[in-house]
Formats: structure tokens, sequence, C-alpha cells
């Protein structure tokens, strides 16, 4: 599970070790029955935080607004079921990618033309206009009170939404599998390459002659536009849109997820997520009043000691016993 | 044949601070010319401005007889002008052979693409471990920047402009920072350089400037104080008064 970095000497064939979140997830649906609406949370948390992994972790932008694009994709799908009466799940995924992405590509092409602190404070800026925008138009986005009415139509005519949320696991597996894959070819691929390159020195792009800005306003419309069918994957399974999915907190939250697991290593985004997700479902059960406590704690110390997240953790705990070995 | 690279009454100043001053300057073809001077003398920023990074005051660049003046770094590569960095600006987490195929990879073109894996576009593999075996790093292609001994992220330096296959090749300070017994090893890999290639190197090992250069350009106070073949500089008495006195001293 070593960082996944792509490059012109990786072999980009699936490793076994690398099948084992779907043998885990496909256990989880048979063995946890009652953990399904959980469970599903967690997948489409995974989708966004890869879409977030890609632009923080391979293309080096750091971000505080990508709740921008998630939350988005999350009131187009809910606007159009709720309001506009088209009920197809698909067709709902859709539009939220598409709004994703066009927001994508026309935020990004503003702001990467900044960098550091300014880059950071425009991609809170974005998300605080989008959360105002939802916040004023009650009429289409129900304001404070969320929006209400999401009727989802089966997925294919076929699977309908059940109460115990099986088709919602199930149909949020396959699309994080399909997310996972065009993510993870991205990555091995000259493009997905050249991302780490201007990460590592975008100084050196420059000088070998990569058109930089376009490459990274390519890859926030991509990740963007990954977010926003994570969106649309919550309106779905909640079959109801709040205004904190536009919220700082919700980007931010989603940070710390992907820090937790590992940075720039494409698995670091499944496992921050997991522990996360469960660790909050746990600390709110037994300790309502001090739940974030337990997160800041693990948070801090993941900081302070494991700077790889915990996959980074599992990666020089395997390099010692090899050693010994 | 057209010169390689000129500039005609190239200026720029920071406010009241002129940092180059009416620089007139050719680049032969093939040429092996240096740029030399002391510290502050303006080489860095010529440099600079010759390959886009800044604009300048006034002034011309023309490379192979087509104005350059006003197009973007990027563009510049593209036409054929490479250079590398006094400071080692290497891709520090990846592999040395990733280091020079992602160079390979925007000059064939490929870089941008997504559909197949990086390790399938094996011309950009095979030409970049070609250059690594002539700079004698085929044996270190697997390691990172970080794990490599200093002479070597040099000559990997100089491979990554390799990669771009260009015509006007700008070395700032090839040997900065290498003890000056592994010297000699980057004045091998230069000595061996394409022919056809117009280099410009700054540097301040005189040795190596004098065994290298055919021609020598001394910048002082960003003006073209004398330019000569070696023995020429090395006879010149305003040059030992301004350069090479202090170095020698020093």
């Amino acid at each position: 599970m070593s960082a996944h970095a792509g490059g012109y000497s990786a072999d980009p064939r699936i490793r076994g070790v690398e099948w084992l979140p779907w043998i885990l997830a496909i256990a989880a649906f048979f063995l946890l029955p009652e953990y399904l609406s959980l469970g599903a949370r967690i997948l489409i948390y995974i989708l966004y935080a890869l879409s977030l992994d890609l632009i923080v972790g391979y293309a080096g932008i750091i971000t505080l607004g990508h709740s921008a694009y998630f939350g988005l994709g999350a009131y187009v799908a809910g606007i159009l079921a709720a309001k506009a009466g088209i009920t197809d799940p698909i067709l709902q995924l859709l539009a939220s990618a598409a709004a994703g992405g066009l927001l994508g590509i026309v935020t990004g092409a503003i702001i990467l033309r900044t960098r550091a602190l300014t880059l950071l404070m425009l991609t809170l800026a974005i998300t605080s206009v989008l959360l105002e925008i939802a916040n004023k138009a009650t009429a289409l986005t129900g304001g404070a009170d969320g929006l209400s009415g999401v009727v989802i139509a089966p997925v294919l005519g076929l699977f309908r939404f059940d109460i115990f949320g099986r088709t919602a696991y199930l149909y949020c597996l396959v699309v994080l599998f399909i997310g996972w894959w065009l993510v993870r070819r991205m990555i091995y691929s000259p493009f997905g390459t050249s991302l780490t390159g201007v990460r590592e020195n975008s100084l050196r792009m420059h000088a070998i002659g990569a058109p930089v800005y376009w490459r990274l306003v390519l890859v926030y419309t991509l990740s963007a536009t990954i977010a926003g069918v994570a969106g649309g994957l919550l309106t779905q399974t909640n079959q109801f849109v709040g205004l904190n999915v536009l919220s700082f907190e919700s980007a931010g939250e989603l940070l710390v997820m992907l820090i937790l697991g590992g940075v720039g290593r494409i698995y670091g985004a499944f496992v921050g997520p997991v522990v996360y997700l469960i660790a909050q479902d746990f600390l709110a059960k037994q300790f309502p009043e001090y739940w974030y406590f337990g997160i800041g704690t693990m948070l801090v110390l993941v900081v302070m000691f494991a700077r790889g997240g915990i996959l980074g953790i599992i990666d020089s705990t395997l390099a010692k016993l090899w050693r010994k070995a | 044949m057209n010169v390689a690279l000129e500039t005609r009454g190239l200026c720029k100043s920071f406010g009241a601070l002129t940092v180059a001053d009416r620089i007139n300057f050719r680049l032969e073809p093939g040429a092996r010319h240096a740029l030399i001077g002391p510290n502050g003398a303006g080489k860095t920023t010529f440099v600079n401005m010759l390959t886009g990074v800044l604009a300048p005051t006034s002034g011309r660049i023309v490379l192979a007889g087509e104005d350059i003046t006003h197009l973007g770094q990027a563009t510049r590569v593209k036409r054929g002008l490479g250079r590398t960095f006094q400071i080692n600006a290497l891709f520090r987490r990846l592999s040395v052979l990733d280091n020079v195929a992602l160079a390979v990879a925007e000059r064939l073109g490929v870089a941008r693409r997504m559909q197949r894996a990086a390790s399938a576009h094996v011309e950009v593999r095979s030409e970049s471990m070609e250059l690594l075996e002539t700079l004698g790093l085929a044996d270190d292609a697997t390691q990172r920047i970080l794990d490599l001994p200093y002479g070597k992220q040099r000559l990997v330096e100089i491979a990554i402009a390799l990669g771009l296959k260009p015509r006007v090749l700008l070395l700032d300070e090839p040997a900065a920072g290498v003890p000056s017994l592994e010297s000699h090893r980057i004045l091998e890999v230069l000595d061996r350089l394409p022919r056809e290639i117009a280099i410009l190197i700054i540097e301040h090992d005189m040795d190596l400037v004098f065994r290298f250069a055919q021609r020598i350009t001394v910048l002082v106070q960003g003006e073209v104080l004398v330019e000569g073949a070696p023995d020429e500089i090395g006879a010149d008495k305003r040059v030992h008064q301004v350069y090479l006195g202090e170095q020698r001293h020093g």
C-alpha cells in the first residue's frame, strides 16, 4: 500500500492488496447489514476525499473550499429531484458532475493564477459565497430549513432505494469504484506524473516548457467534477440537502480525513474517512458532548507522530519488519 | 546561418537600480561562450530575461532570427531555448529517470495524455535512459534525487535540459557547489555535448571557463565590459582589475 506515485517506471497494474478495500466493502455489506447507511456515507466521503487527494496530494493545490463543488453537486441533484421532477438517479448524478465541473473550471481559471495563502483565501471565499446564495435562495434550496421532498426513482428503473440502505450502499460502491478506477488511471498517466512535477517544483516545470496553469485548471476541474458526483450521491442517499454541505467546516473536516489517512497515496482517501466517520459515530454515541475531543486528539497524534497519516505508519512498520526478516 | 541567440540594447531596471544596461550580445551557432563577471554583475538577471522569467525594461531578444522578447517561458522552451539552474531545481522526491522523462515527455507532447500509463510510453522511457547513459547516470535511474550525491544532482540538472533537445542551452553555474575534484566530471560531460547546440555558460570556476569556452563576455554592473577569446580576456587589464584580480587573491 505504499505511496502511489505513478511515474515513467511505475508498474500500473493493480496489485493484489489494492483489491482489499473492495473485498472489505462487500464483506461489510453482508456482515453488517444494520450499518449500511453509515457505510454509504463512508463510501461517499471516500469519493469526496479521493477528489481532494487528486489536487492536494498530487498537484499540491491547498484548498479549504472543496465543499463548494460537493455542495453544488448535492443541491443540483436535490433541486432536480424536488423541484424539476427529474428523479432518475443517473441523470441527477450526471447533472451534479456537470455542475461541479463547470464551477470547477470557472473558479479554477480565476484562483489558480494565485498561490499559497491567497489561493487558500480564495477557495474559502468561493464556498462562503455559495453558502450565502443557498441560504438566501429559499425558493430553490429551502434555505436554512434544508431541501426536503427529494424523490429518487429506482436505479436503472430496477433497484429501488430501500429503507435498509442496501441499494444506496451498493449504488455508492459502484460509483466509487468507477471514480477510483479513473483517478488511479490518471495518476499513473503522463498527465499524473506531470502533476507531481508541478507539486515538486513548479518553477522547473515552467522551465521545461510545461503549461503549468492549464494543467492545474484541468486537474482542478476533474477534481471538482468528482466532488460534484459525491455531493449528488449524498443527496440521493439522504433524500435531503442541508446547508452544511457547503460549509467551510465540511471542507475542513474533509481535509482532516485525508491527512488522517495519508495524503498523495490514493488509499489515504479510503482509510481516512473510514476511521474518522466510524470514530465519530462511536464517540458521538458514547460521549455525545465530548466527541470532538476524541477526533481532535487523534488528529494531533497523527500530525505529531505520523506525518504520512495512518498509511504512513503502516508503511514504515512494514518496512521495519521487512528489514528484520 | 542565423545567429543562434542575440540581444539588442537589453535593459532592466528595478526603480532607480539598473541591473542590465544596453546589453548587446551574440551567440553564434554551435558556440561555446562564457559569461563571467563579479557577484551582482547581473548575470542571473540576464539569463532570467533570456528565458522569460523577467521581462526586460527595453530592448529585444532574438532566437534564431525570431523576436522572442514577448513570448512566455514555455513557448521559448518549445522554440529551442533550454536552461539549467544555478541552485538545484530538481524534482527532489522523484526518481532520476522521472526527472528526465518529465522533460522528454513535454518535448514529445505526451505529457498531457491520460489514457495510457506513463510507463507504457516506451519512447519517453528509452530516450530518457539513453540520455542518462551518455551522462553516466544509468545506474542511478531509479534513485530519488534526495538520495543522490550533489555532484550527480548537477548532472541530472544538465540531463533535464538536454531532454528538451535545445538549440541554445544556457548553463547557469553548472559546477556551483561541486568540490573541485569532481568538477572535472562536469567538464567532461560539457565537452561531450552535441556540437550543434550553442552553449552559453555562466560560471565562477575560472578553470572551467577557460578550458571550456572559446569566447568570453565580461559583464560588470549590468554592462558588457569586454568580449573576446579566452587569451584576450586573460590578458585584459580591466578584467584583471574588476574580476580576475579579486578572484586570484580570494
